[in-house]
């Protein structure tokens, strides 16, 4: 129905052109985030206006940012990745049990956290692109291995109390000038985890990768038309397997952050994460059909998400199932609007 | 490699299961010339453009490429880019979420890092050239889809290829695109690359191409410089016979004019709808065969979907035999008897999974309802009926309808709404991408449902399609209706007058 | 046109073109096949898995006892599940996820009417039918919430379903106001356990009664041809006279129901809720039920019977990794092994590269083995 309507129609295709689906749909995610803070600010004010509240939900999400940013990338392809969540439990409790039982170094538990991720990476990249299983039922069983696996390793919970460990683990960066006073007078420094930096380190990495390189710009092609893709001259299987290799080794990376944080290795470390990376990812713009979404995006999902968490707590609302009720209902709230958002343009271009 | 070849195909053959696709087909294409490869649908010619751009793994043969020794191995479609070969398939094979220098560029540039700013000057300037209207940085999902084809074939011809492949590029491009291509084509051919085309449209392959190769049956027939070979002959080699069929149509033609004093069975006023065409009025008289013409994109698709009811109806009234009726979705429609075959046959037609049995009851089962199903045996006594009236060319009535050819599967969708025993059906161009045999067949039925007292509406791109069968034209323009043409009228010169608009008159 | 029109699977039948290969193009291959390594892995190891006994259960009565009934018995739930899930799949090309915590939204509803909001209860407050037909209406809501998303608001089933996952439990603690009602009322634990005087567990009754049910509304509706036309090509479906979304909705209102059906069975075992444990990643193994069964999960045509028959082979992998004495925290791990060398082996391209394989027979004799 589209034929030959565009030549009656150009101006006001020009003037949509600078908007693509990617941009519109972050935009939208970056004025939430900052109205949904604002207002928490202005509203409920106290904890929310210092800026250690703000840096807080860094410290505590650090992996789940690196996750869901390996989420977006899988799902920018066209795929999907359940098993992160279960994977950074199982690094948890490998690099715990090394260091703590294997008299394991600083080094080693890195390695293990890596190799695993990589691992993963491997079969279920070589499953979902190679042997064209899908990748909900590969990441399913993957999820189901890992948690399997934690189980094996360890049932009981492993407190670390290695040293240079804790020294990492404890030490905190100081962001100068947005410190306050508290109630005593006393000047305490704001201040992030080591993990923080990593995990910020690991967004703008990824994000010049999406924007730049000709593997983040494949990713886009392959999500947005695979069969097209391959006409186009790309190696359609190669870049779907680098893309589950990328997000199970930034889930690697993301359990060696939780671990940092957390300090041990337990079997309910990052449960619900995978749902958590996913819903991240949606609220930050990306389409589970594929081709569109971005890695800034993400990280603003994640912060939204638990701005919101915060939140609905602050409230009043503190037993344990409003959090996830909250979640729910903010994930609704972000499909229907992209949902909308996208019908609309689609309608309007015919 | 022959002297001045640019490609040679040796001994192709590809099977898939229980077809051979294609059997020791030769193929040699030379430098600075336009090559249009020919044959019905099924015959092979794009199994052979998928080989050797590498979609398709071959099953015996050799290619081989000029300025290349022995024997090339193309395994990939990157593998066939490499080669200096540049495609553009029938189906657009863009990325829609990416912006139009992207898919202009992707895959194809060497580094590893993009340049966004050099990119988007360089398309614009791709763009400005060929006069294609749509910004570089335009997300292509947003172009119309004669837009996005254009896009493709710019992305090609960037390429500095030795050889093109244009793959049915002009379905969806209007005269004028048309014509810029070929334009684009013929410089091309000077600059020394070698075009192969393909196209069911006979007057575009005289109208640009050098030499025709004729494929059928998965088999090569032969080699012919275009001058040597008439259309009358080209038809009946891709035929493989002799061809007075295309006469006895014509004869026929005469017998339609007849029903012009029947009853209305449809009348329309100011109907418009959604899809944005301007409110037209519209009438069909029992055993008429009309039809709706203008340029792609004209409105005349839009305005059969108003009347079945595809698109939201916005308004107008509509009278069924003299009664006024509520056609507010399909199944309201085909409750009043009408029936329609969709443009889009891949998209709107068959539902591709399931059997051609299904797919010819889908509709009448439709109607029936819900809790009445057809009984197995029933559908398979209808199924039976109708693949052997318009003899569709199957396995069995359980093959799944996707794996049937074009013409075969667009037999199965008329199947399928015949067996509604429509009083009045719309058919929306079930004769483009279908091989000439079907298409002759596929007209020969509209004229005699014609005679039992079906009203028709056709609608077809090619104009003297329609002059054979309809005894009433209406001429679309601009999405609006600017013209009925009958008796008399209805020659090609005064169609195209109509069409093209101004004061020829 | 000549060579278009042979039958691929008479015409071509090559010498080496064996029976293993139209086998394994089977729908039902993988699932029978998993079947009959499962039944023949136990029989080697140990045939007395097989055995069926008489017991006397905690009423008194003499009830069958063995692995087989205990697959039979614990696989209910599931094959209700599977069967929803496959009409899903099919007209929408996507899984629900939330049917594991729709379930415990069901069984909370059915206790909280049966208690009468009361934390324990001794007899029902309230007639059970009563109790299960609002779990059941409950139930089908949630169902069409999920489904108004996928088909009107098109976001993709795994996604709209993650909603009502992530927050089904929470709200089913909150029904019950986080209290775990207990009932001790013998007459409501008959549908999970055993009635009075029968010695087949109940669930296995009322699953019989599910697939029944489904196989007369298959037989005398249209409902499997509209699911897979609306699945396949739901533009064709629309211009047929079909309403895709319509359809999309009541195969998802349909999961509803079976959901609550498996929701009733499951507390009705208990006669209590444990509101995060209960079902727990149910919702994974009805999917590999259908995805076993041979049905593709993006959506289109669809075999019933399919998911049936690979919901029982996963209870008998459970049951079979128990008997053997798997912990029960280890157990996915095992599964997960499992499951990848059945969707490996059921892949289309491994198929054709075994296929291929075949061909030459050397390596053929290996292959088989």
């Amino acid at each position: 129905m589209p034929n030959g309507i565009a030549l009656d129609k150009q101006g006001r295709m020009k003037n949509r052109a600078a908007m693509t689906d990617t941009t519109l749909l972050l935009t939208i995610t970056i004025v939430v985030f900052f109205i949904l803070y604002i207002s928490a600010v202005l509203f409920l004010g106290g904890g929310f206006a210092k800026p250690q509240n703000f840096l807080n939900i860094l410290n505590n999400n650090a992996s789940l940012i690196v996750l869901s940013c390996g989420m977006s990338i899988v799902m920018i392809t066209g795929g999907i990745d359940i098993s992160v969540g279960a994977v950074t439990c199982l690094v948890c409790m490998t690099c715990a049990v090394n260091l703590e039982q294997q008299g394991g170094s600083m080094v080693t538990a890195l390695l293990i956290g890596l190799g695993i991720g990589l691992a993963f990476g491997l079969v279920q990249g070589y499953l979902v692109a190679y042997l064209e299983i899908q990748p909900f039922i590969v990441s399913l069983a993957g999820m189901f291995f890992a948690k399997g696996m934690t189980t094996i390793v360890s049932k009981e919970p492993v407190r670390v109390t290695n040293e240079g460990f804790l020294a990492v683990k404890d030490a905190r960066i100081i962001v100068p000038g947005l410190g306050a006073n508290n109630k005593l007078g006393q000047y305490i420094p704001a201040y992030v985890e080591v993990g923080v930096i990593i995990a910020l380190l690991t967004v703008v990495l990824l994000f010049c990768l999406l924007r730049w390189t000709r593997l983040g710009r494949g990713f886009y092609a392959v999500g947005g038309n695979s069969q097209s893709a391959n006409m186009l001259g790309i190696n359609v299987r190669r870049t779907k397997f680098l893309a589950h290799i990328l997000c199970s080794l930034l889930a690697g990376v993301g359990g060696i952050l939780y671990f940092l944080h957390v300090g041990s290795g337990d079997v309910a470390n990052g449960a619900g994460d995978e749902m958590n990376a996913i819903a991240s990812s949606i609220i930050g713009g990306t389409l589970l059909t594929g081709g569109v979404g971005n890695v800034a995006g993400t990280f603003f999902g994640v912060m939204s998400l638990n701005t919101i968490k915060r939140i609905v707590s602050s409230l009043g609302f503190d037993e344990a199932w409003w959090s996830n009720i909250t979640v729910a209902a903010m994930l609704c709230l972000f499909l229907v609007i992209q949902s909308v958002v996208l019908l609309r343009k689609n309608t309007s271009k015919q | 490699m022959q002297e001045g070849a640019v490609l040679e195909m040796q001994g192709i053959c590809k099977y898939f299961p229980g077809v051979r696709a294609l059997q020791d087909v030769d193929f040699t294409l030379r430098e600075g010339e336009i090559h249009a490869l020919m044959g019905e649908n099924g015959a092979g010619k794009s199994t052979l453009i998928k080989v050797l751009t590498g979609v398709y793994p071959k099953d015996g043969g050799e290619v081989h490429i000029k300025g290349v020794e022995g024997a090339v191995v193309i395994r990939s479609p990157q593998d066939a880019q490499n080669a200096g070969i540049s495609t553009v398939y029938q189906e657009i094979t863009l990325c829609p979420n990416l912006s139009v220098a992207e898919n202009i560029f992707i895959g194809r540039t060497k580094g590893n890092l993009t340049n966004w700013r050099a990119m988007n000057k360089r398309t614009g300037e791709i763009l400005g050239s060929l006069g294609i209207p749509a910004a570089p940085q335009q997300q292509l999902g947003t172009c119309s889809i004669a837009v996005q084809q254009m896009v493709a074939i710019a992305r090609a011809v960037d390429m500095e290829c030795k050889v093109l492949i244009l793959d049915e590029p002009t379905s969806s491009l209007d005269d004028q695109e048309v014509q810029k291509l070929f334009g684009l084509m013929r410089d091309l051919r000077t600059k020394g690359v070698g075009i192969i085309f393909v196209t069911h449209f006979l007057e575009q392959v005289y109208e640009v191409c050098d030499r025709i190769t004729v494929l059928r049956d998965g088999q090569l027939v032969g080699e012919y410089v275009i001058e040597d070979l008439p259309r009358v002959q080209l038809v009946s080699k891709m035929l493989g016979k002799e061809l007075d069929d295309m006469a006895d149509i014509k004869g026929e033609s005469g017998g339609v004019a007849i029903s012009k004093e029947g009853a209305p069975v449809l009348e329309a006023e100011g109907l418009c709808s959604s899809a944005g065409i301007k409110p037209f009025g519209f009438s069909i008289r029992k055993g008429e065969v009309n039809g709706f013409t203008g340029l792609l994109g004209s409105g005349r698709s839009e305005c059969v979907r108003a009347i079945f009811g595809a698109d939201r109806v916005t308004g107008g009234t509509v009278k069924m035999e003299g009664k006024s009726v509520k056609i507010k979705k399909p199944l309201d429609a085909m409750k009043q008897g009408i029936g329609y075959l969709p443009e889009d046959r891949k998209g709107d037609g068959i539902v591709g999974d399931l059997s051609v049995r299904e797919n010819i009851i889908l509709a009448y089962q439709v109607m029936k309802g819900f809790f009445r199903p057809i009984s197995r045996a029933q559908a398979e006594a209808f199924a039976d009926n109708y693949i052997e009236l318009l003899e569709i060319k199957t396995a069995s009535a359980d093959t799944p309808i996707k794996s049937l050819s074009g013409g075969n599967q667009q037999k199965c969708i008329l199947a399928r709404w015949l067996l509604t025993d429509p009083k009045y059906l719309i058919l929306d161009e079930p004769t483009r991408g279908i091989d000439i045999g079907t298409k002759i067949e596929i007209q020969k039925l509209v004229l005699r449902l014609a005679e039992k007292g079906t009203s028709v509406t056709f609608i077809s791109s090619e104009i003297d399609e329609m002059l054979r069968t309809c005894s009433r034209l209406l001429v679309m323009r601009d999405r609006k209706l600017v013209g009925e043409l009958t008796g008399e009228d209805l020659t090609q010169a005064k169609i195209m007058a109509t069409i093209a608009g101004g004061d020829k008159e | 046109m000549k060579t278009l029109v042979k039958d691929p699977e008479t015409k071509v039948k090559r010498p080496d073109d064996p029976l293993f290969k139209r086998l394994t193009r089977q729908q039902l291959f993988i699932p029978i096949a998993a079947l009959v390594l499962l039944v023949l892995f136990n029989l080697i190891a140990d045939p007395t898995f097989f055995a069926i006994s008489i017991k006397e259960n905690s009423m008194g009565n003499p009830v069958l006892s063995g692995n087989i009934i205990s697959v039979l018995d614990n696989a209910s739930e599931l094959v209700m599940l599977a069967i929803g899930m496959t009409l899903v799949t099919a007209s929408s090309g996507g899984q629900d996820i939330s049917v594991g915590a729709t379930m415990a939204i069901a069984g909370s509803v059915i206790l909280r009417m049966v208690c009468g909001g009361q934390v324990t209860a001794d007899t029902m407050q309230m007639p059970l039918i009563l109790a299960v037909l609002t779990g059941i209406v409950v139930s089908m809501i949630f169902g069409a919430f999920n489904g108004i998303l996928v088909a009107y608001f098109k976001i993709q089933p795994m996604v709209a379903t993650l909603i009502m996952f992530t927050a089904g439990r929470s709200i089913a603690a909150w029904i019950n106001n986080n209290q775990l009602p207990i009932i001790n009322d013998l007459s409501f634990k008959y549908a999970g356990t055993f009635l009075p005087g029968i010695p087949v567990p109940t669930p296995i009754f009322i699953t019989v009664f599910v697939i029944l049910a489904f196989w007369l509304v298959l037989k005398f509706t249209t409902l499997g041809l509209y699911t897979q036309s609306v699945g396949i090509n739901s533009n064709s479906s629309r211009l047929n006279g079909l309403d895709p979304k319509l359809i999309k909705l009541l195969t998802y209102v349909i999961l509803g129901v079976c959901v609550a059906i498996a929701g009733f069975v499951r507390v009705s075992r208990s006669g209590s809720i444990n509101y995060s444990r209960i079902a727990e990643n149910i919702e994974m193994d009805a999917i590999l039920a259908v995805a076993l069964g041979g049905n593709a999960l993006g959506g289109g045509k669809f075999n019933i019977y399919g998911s049936i028959l690979g919901a029982y082979v996963i209870q008998f992998l459970t049951t079979t990794l128990y008997k053997y004495d798997v912990p029960s925290t280890a157990l996915p791990a095992y599964k997960a092994v499992v499951v990848i060398l059945l969707v490996v082996l059921s892949a289309p391209v491994v198929r054709e590269k075994l296929a291929n394989m075949k061909k030459a027979p050397a390596k053929a004799a290996k292959e088989v083995s």
